[in-house]
């Protein structure tokens, strides 16, 4: 039996957040084929003839019903003629976008547009422009396909699922899309975010037959047939969630967050560029700590110039004029990489990692120094070393760093030459931080509390002794920020301690006035900040 | 209300009109708004009063994302060959809290 419940729970990546109970439907491959794009020239006409024969059914209708329901009418009509409205649908289609999708999008955003207005005549078109939208879809579509029979708020299961697919199904009472193959930056996935239907994809293989499914777009799990005690559980995640959600967004909306008056730069913290289709990413001053380890995991090896430069360049690209800080490769310690890290250190920890081990295999880092400076030719880039322990290493890597930017140069390669900074994580560096010659100071909170306390972060039996707030964690992330202040050289800190609510008030105590989070982090932080309000109410 | 023509370089016509309808620019207006604006030949913006940005008065959706409240000051510049009339007649729909049949 427990080997039964295990098989019926399957873990994904999150295409969509948010959570679903319901039926378990699962669709066969007949089922999920339908409408087929055509040329971007095919579904552009495609698209205006669907317009045109909507605006005549509506017109037709409006003179049948008359009154005030054909002046609501009336603003259906006058959105199909509506050329600013119209004209960046057919340019995604033009991009390749399929008609149904690119339609679908457009009218989506509208929606929630009018779904976020105070007012409740505002909040009331939205449901006139779905019907609009719906109306063209099915149009788009004609009516040769059979329409998918699902129940209302199932969680609908498919190897993939076409735009066009998921349009048919009603999502006005909720549900969920499970999907064993698929990818979050699909049309689907967009279309899922905008509706607020949660969405997982890659989850491999699933059981075809199951009575009710659990959906957490959040953890990216669905569980098939849960036990009452899952579906308890479920269900106060979801209660969390949708508090946190609901407050935390209105909050993010609203102008940066200040505390006794002075401005709090809230930046975030992500992985790879996907993380920055979490939906309040939007919302950052910047990216203030982007990993780059991500690129060390393909198995195909070592990650080559292009591969890299694409993966900054798609960050700068986003963020615009916002600072963006690319941190370099920080391989050792917990994470191993094959072909790169040492073997058999008896202290990994303590070992030949971060910028150590960069300097020790300069063949690599210099490729990823390469992509840096060919990417800060444009966009507001910032590079930052990991584990540095004295001035001459921040130097070494200055030196390797402008080295590739004249090699790039006399190729004739644009490069420039980023802000370079520091992670200040090593006690020995905190101490000392004045003798650097450092653009800006991150501080990483969680290696400096792990060397501070000399406890180990993987070693769970400590997880006391190495609290961030402990007096002299405290104490060097005051100096540091103390030095930053009289110098004019800017100190964040982007450590887990930055996204951990109760540490907020000590870090503000400390005189940081920069904190870089996950993005989901951000309206809790925000809402923490603005609750500490001017009197900096201290715990 | 104003309206205001500069002559010099090309035809720009400006004027402004207190909002009065009860539910502010909603969907009933915005048509009607966009109806009219688009009889003209005339390049059309509006925007509220101090807004930062103009917007096309010939699409609806931009219209309705103004979300002009009651008594806001609406400002209208036009500029082409029929500016003055356009906005002359721009005005007279809005302070007239944009009457049935009469466009």
């Amino acid at each position: 039996m427990r080997a039964e419940v295990a098989r019926t729970g399957y873990r994904g990546k999150t295409a969509s957040i948010g959570f679903a109970h319901g039926a378990f439907v699962r669709l066969g491959k007949a089922q999920i084929a339908s409408r087929k794009p055509g040329t971007s020239k095919d579904e552009e006409l495609a698209l205006r003839s669907a317009i045109k024969s909507a605006g005549e059914e509506i017109a037709a209708l409006a003179s049948a019903v008359g009154g005030d329901a054909a002046q609501i009418l009336e603003f259906q009509v006058a959105l199909l003629e509506d050329d600013d409205f119209l004209e960046p649908v057919f340019a995604a289609i033009t991009d390749g976008t399929p008609a149904d999708a690119a339609w679908s999008l457009a009218c989506d955003e509208q929606i929630a547009n009018y779904k976020s207005a105070f007012d409740e005549y505002l909040q009331a078109r939205s449901a006139d422009l779905a019907d609009l939208r719906d109306r063209v879809v099915r149009t788009l579509r004609g009516d040769k396909n059979e329409a998918l029979k699902i129940p209302d708020g199932a969680i609908v299961c498919a190897d993939d699922l076409p735009p066009s697919r998921f349009l048919e199904i009603n999502w006005s009472q909720g549900g969920g899309l499970a999907l064993l193959h698929g990818s979050p930056t699909s049309h689907v996935a967009m279309l899922a975010r905008a509706r607020g239907i949660p969405m997982v994809v890659q989850l491999g293989a699933v059981a075809e037959i199951a009575e009710t499914a659990l959906l957490d777009g959040e953890s990216a799990t669905l569980q098939l047939d849960p036990t009452a005690e899952q579906v308890g559980l479920f269900e106060r995640r979801q209660e969390v969630h949708q508090k946190n959600r609901a407050s935390a967004r209105a909050i993010l909306r609203r102008p940066a967050a200040r505390w006794r008056g002075e401005k709090i730069k809230l930046l975030i913290n992500i992985q790879r560029s996907e993380d920055l289709e979490h939906a309040d990413a939007q919302y950052a001053d910047g990216v203030g700590l982007m990993r780059t380890e991500f690129l060390l995991s393909d198995a195909t090896g070592l990650p080559d110039e292009e591969t890299q430069y694409l993966a900054y360049d798609a960050v700068l690209r986003w963020a615009g004029e916002r600072p963006v800080t690319i941190r370099t490769f920080d391989a050792g310690g917990d994470k191993p990489v094959p072909g790169f890290t040492a073997d058999h250190e008896a202290n990994p920890f303590l070992g030949v990692r971060g910028l150590r081990l960069c300097l020790a295999r300069p063949d690599v880092f210099s490729v990823q120094l390469r992509a840096l400076a060919r990417a800060a030719t444009h966009g507001n880039l910032k590079v930052m070393f990991p584990m540095v322990t004295t001035p001459d290493e921040l130097e070494s890597g200055r030196k390797l760093l402008i080295a590739a930017i004249e090699a790039l140069k006399a190729k004739g390669v644009p490069a420039a030459l980023p802000e370079l900074g520091i992670m200040v994580e090593v006690p020995a560096a905190a101490l000392t931080v004045d003798r650097f010659n450092a653009s800006f100071y991150s501080i990483g909170t969680n290696d400096l509390a792990q060397y501070v306390t000399a406890s180990d972060r993987s070693n769970g039996a400590l997880a006391k002794l190495i609290d961030p707030r402990n007096p002299a964690v405290l104490e060097l992330i005051r100096r540091t920020a103390d030095y930053g202040k009289q110098a004019g050289i800017g100190v964040s800190v982007c450590g887990d301690m930055a996204g951990d609510p109760t540490c907020i008030p000590a870090l503000l105590d400390c005189g940081i006035r920069e904190l870089s989070v996950n993005p989901s982090a951000l309206g809790e932080i925000k809402q923490t900040i603005e609750k500490l309000g001017d009197g900096g109410v201290r715990e | 209300m104003t309206l205001e023509t500069r002559k010099p370089n090309g035809e720009i016509v400006t004027g402004s009109v207190r909002l009065i309808h009860s539910a502010g620019m909603h969907a009933r207006p915005a048509v009607k708004l966009t109806k009219l604006a688009k009889k003209f030949q005339a390049q059309i913006s509006i925007r509220a009063a101090d807004a930062n940005e103009w917007i096309n008065a010939k699409s609806v959706s931009k219209i309705m994302a103004l979300r002009a409240a009651r008594d806001s000051i609406i400002e209208i510049e036009a500029s082409g060959e029929d500016a003055a009339a356009a906005v002359a007649a721009l005005i007279d729909l809005i302070a007239a809290d944009f009457p049935d049949g009469g466009q």
